[in-house]
């Protein structure tokens, strides 16, 4: 068939319609209404023996080509670029100094004892998931003495990694919360508004970067933030903000807290960093232990896929921190209900990964000296980064890339100027100025350097 | 420190005073609180911090309901609960061997062994998920030399096994054909319409199992297909159909195949069985390739989950097969827009195993001895079962349904009540609507549950 022939249709017709022209074009008759009664009298008459789908039209008339997704088709765009000087600072994946893609020495070490235990079977996992991971998981973002956890209050499902775990929760919130809008920070990860919006929320935005000092717009979030309906959910990136690397100061988060707190928003967690940002697992939980400690609720959307390198592995958690034991009974066998019709059960490989390095005193020391080593990288390439244009002259104050904190720099370049980059220099980035600094190196960061004076310079 | 725009709030200092406030010693803990201002304006700011922090005492989830147990998984938690010495899980579908022991086949074992030699990466799959495993499931579905495949006429995505496959597809039905809905057996496995009601895709039954012969009811289910909407899509189990076990013969199929196509209906498969029906991986395909010749569109969802024992690793794929190439890559980029917001890209673990066993020619052929050995070890049981219940049952009731049934399940025949006594009095766990899993009953149980079976049947209403 030809392909040119089932192009989108979207003029108003009734489906029948619809279909008949489709068929009409498949006969090579152009098409119009006249031709479309000419074109099937002739098909009955001469009794033409086609497949089932020419009698009624493709399914698929309308589906038109999606675009790539913005983020990870920048990895699709860096993949088919054949020059050696091609660097990808796209998607937030750890690169080691030599460039390539990490799996910690303690992750090796846990599936090697994983594959070679005899007692280990691939039996669906309850809905909820691995239970002592889930258990694991809330004592790692929560605190071990977390009085939430004490007092069973925190309801925890295993859920696919960060993504799953705001779209498990997006969903619940939708079925059994009275509020719908979601208050999110002004810019955030491209995927927030598409995970919410297709779990049934309404997206909302508040004020958050100030591109004049690339820093915090405190006074714009407090005062959207106020402005929100009593009840709103409001999400919260709990550290190393994606994409911009600012957070507030711990003074601030406790004002957000409070701001919080007094209009009864409902605070849900983005915690993709945990450890990765400033090196100390304790010190990236503050803002959600803060939050916690007030013995209110809020959900917490937890990934393994930066800190503990398990990005294809899809592991995380979802948590809700609720009232009272008896609510988060009931709140995990409501989650159960989304979780089922979605995918059933989650992935067991990356969840018994975690458990068996958490679990362990030794792993677990080995695994936050691994995660300080990758944090440390990454604060050094921002020293030298910013070392590097200053060394260049390049117009601007740089003083950002040092400022910001985790896995992304927001550089403050335009669409121009990164479409300028990567057309010039093949650097690989978002559209938005965003640049992971876990694709940098030193053998790569001259050219980045070289790329960004040139874009500033010349656009 | 920035002026906050509170709202007034109804807390006064004198209902406060005095009152032992959990949030102003919580605040002080986290040291977060900065009252370090002197004299009295200290007191000032301690009120506004415990005035304005105070959280509502009821949570904002109280009205939320307990949700029952999933019917069929709530089975096994059920199972794990009771402590009767003769218990027997029968619930839910996960192959047991004879000594009903979680069975991991050795070519999964050598595949993992091979991965962690290997010592590949664990990047982000791509959000279509890994392409050997795509092109290796399409193959195996469609057979390689297939002209649906040779054309690139195939759409593949990993999805997380059979549900999240399933639910892929119901999305991509409600955003490009919102007026459509689908068709699912009357009986079909429990959580098909949970699928579709998440996915806002409206759904209808078309008759399937007739309690009178424990068989098909074509006619009925002929009939209704005849009587949906032109264009609906009509759910199909590949194989093995799931609760009952009764599949339609070759010549069910053809007929069924002409009634989709004089209605211009969409063929949705769902194939959670390959090779583990028959123990043959081309003869249980035998349904879908015989729409994909007749030149239908199709949708398959497929599952790994039994057939490689791959349960937890939650690997399977949504197979959309097309008009034409460019069809088919305008509806993949659709349905990676589906899974971007749901999960971003799959798990990478279950998938290598696919693609190392069946890339292996080895491994594959081992794969396929084993998967008869699976399969030759359910159609003993249910001989064994059979024979035991035709024995002891003196009434002279016809129990062959029981071999003419394929597959994991079969429908007993029993309905609510008689289910719940062999729950109840015999410590047999299965699901309510009278499906026994052949998988989880061991020769040597057969005579215990034929037991079960005549009792609850004769003497229970």
């Amino acid at each position: 068939m030809d392909e040119a022939n089932m192009r989108v249709d979207r003029t108003s017709k009734s489906d029948s319609e619809r279909r008949l022209s489709t068929l009409v074009r498949h006969l090579g008759a152009s098409c119009s209404p006249s031709h479309t009664s000419i074109s099937t009298e002739r098909f009955e008459n001469s009794k033409i023996s086609l497949s089932p789908m020419a009698a009624f039209g493709s399914v698929f008339a309308n589906v038109v080509q999606a675009p790539e997704d913005p983020i990870l088709g920048v990895t699709v765009a860096y993949n088919k670029d054949p020059s050696p000087l091609k660097v990808n600072l796209g998607v937030g994946a750890y690169r080691t100094e030599e460039g390539k893609p990490l799996v910690l020495n303690v992750v090796k070490k846990a599936e090697q004892s994983l594959i070679n235990d005899p007692s280990r079977f691939k039996e669906y996992l309850p809905i909820t998931g691995l239970a002592e991971f889930n258990k694991l998981s809330a004592k790692l973002i929560f605190g071990a003495d977390s009085p939430a956890i004490q007092e069973n209050r925190v309801a925890t499902v295993q859920c696919l990694s960060g993504t799953g775990s705001l779209r498990v929760g997006g969903e619940f919130l939708a079925k059994h919360y009275h509020e719908r809008s979601i208050y999110i920070p002004v810019p955030t990860w491209g995927n927030h508004p598409k995970v919410f919006m297709m779990a049934g929320l309404k997206p909302m935005s508040y004020r958050y970067y100030d591109p004049s000092t690339r820093g915090l717009d405190f006074q714009g979030l407090v005062e959207d933030l106020s402005a929100a309906p009593e009840g709103s959910i409001v999400l919260l990136h709990a550290c190393a903000h994606n994409p911009t690397g600012v957070d507030p100061t711990p003074e601030q988060w406790e004002q957000i807290r409070q701001l919080l707190r007094s209009r009864s928003l409902l605070p849900f967690f983005d915690s993709a960093y945990q450890g990765f940002a400033s090196g100390s697992l304790d010190k990236d939980a503050h803002s959600v232990r803060l939050f916690v400690a007030d013995g209110g609720e809020l959900l917490m959307a937890q990934s393994y896929a930066k800190n503990m390198g398990l990005y294809g592995e899809r592991v995380g958690a979802l948590s809700i921190v609720c009232k009272s034991a008896d609510v988060a009974g009931k709140v995990e066998s409501q989650l159960k209900l989304v979780i089922r019709p979605m995918y059933s059960n989650p992935p067991l490989h990356g969840a018994s990964i975690v458990a068996t390095i958490l679990r362990s005193p030794e792993l677990y020391h080995e695994w936050t000296v691994e995660l300080k080593a990758m944090a440390d990288r990454i604060i050094s390439m921002r020293q030298e980064l910013f070392n590097a244009l200053q060394a260049k002259g390049t117009p601007g104050d740089w003083s950002h890339i040092i400022k910001q904190i985790g896995m992304f720099t927001f550089t403050g370049l335009n669409k121009e100027q990164v479409a300028f980059m990567t057309r010039e220099y093949h650097i690989y980035m978002t559209s938005d100025g965003r640049i992971s600094m876990a694709g940098l190196n030193s053998k790569n960061l001259p050219q980045l350097a070289d790329a960004i004076h040139a874009a500033v310079t010349t656009m | 420190m920035a002026s906050l725009a509170f709202s007034s709030t109804s807390a006064s200092p004198v209902a406060l005073r005095g009152r032992p406030n959990k949030l102003a010693i919580g605040v002080a803990q986290s040291g977060a609180c900065h009252v370090s201002a002197r004299g009295s304006d200290r007191k000032a700011r301690l009120f506004i911090t415990r005035a304005v922090a105070v959280e509502k005492k009821v949570s904002r989830f109280e009205d939320v309901a307990m949700a029952p147990p999933d019917p069929i998984l709530g089975v096994s938690e059920a199972f794990r609960a009771c402590t009767n010495e003769s218990k027997l899980n029968l619930g839910v579908g996960a192959y047991r061997t004879e000594d009903l022991q979680p069975y991991v086949l050795n070519v999964v074992k050598k595949a993992e062994k091979l991965m962690l030699e290997k010592g590949e990466n664990k990047e982000y799959l791509p959000i279509e998920g890994l392409a050997a495993f795509n092109k290796a499931t399409a193959e195996l579905l469609l057979g390689a030399d297939n002209h649906s495949i040779q054309s690139q006429r195939v759409a593949t995505v990993q999805g997380l096994s059979g549900t999240g496959s399933l639910r892929l597809a119901a999305a991509f039905i409600n955003r490009y054909c919102p007026n459509s809905k689908v068709l699912i057996s009357s009986p079909t496995w429990g959580n098909h319409k949970n699928i579709f009601n998440d996915a806002g895709v409206p759904w209808s039954e078309y008759r399937y199992y007739d309690p009178k012969t424990v068989g098909l009811d074509f006619e009925g289910m002929i009939a209704d297909i005849k009587a949906a909407p032109s264009g609906s899509f009509i759910l199909l189990h590949g194989c093995a159909h799931n609760p009952t076990g009764i599949d339609p013969t070759p010549e069910q199929w053809t007929k069924i195949a002409d009634v989709l196509e004089e209605k211009g209906h969409t063929p949705f498969f769902d194939v959670a069985y390959q090779g583990f029906a028959s123990g043959s991986l081309d003869e249980d395909a035998f349904s879908v390739r015989l729409f994909v010749e007749r030149g239908f569109e199709v949708f398959v969802a497929q599952s790994y989950s039994k057939n490689l024992g791959l349960y937890s690793e939650r690997i399977g794929a949504i197979n959309v097969i097309c008009s034409s190439s460019g069809v088919a890559n305008r509806v993949k980029s659709q349905l990676k827009r589906l899974a971007r917001p749901m999960y971003s890209n799959p798990p990478v673990h279950g998938a290598r195993i696919v693609a190392n066993v069946v890339g292996d020619p080895n491994l594959f052929s081992e794969w396929k001895a084993e998967m008869e050995e699976m399969a030759g070890r359910i159609k003993n049981v249910r001989k064994r079962l059979y024979d035991n219940l035709s024995q002891k049952d003196k009434s002279g009731k016809d129990w062959s349904f029981i071999l003419r049934q394929i597959g994991m399940f079969s429908y007993t025949g029993l309905n609510t009540s008689q289910s719940e006594n062999m729950t109840n009095k015999w410590h047999v766990y299965m699901t309510k609507d009278g499906r026994i899993s052949l998988a989880g009953l061991s020769l040597a149980k057969c005579d215990y549950l034929a037991d079960a079976i005549i009792d609850s049947y004769h003497n229970v209403n």
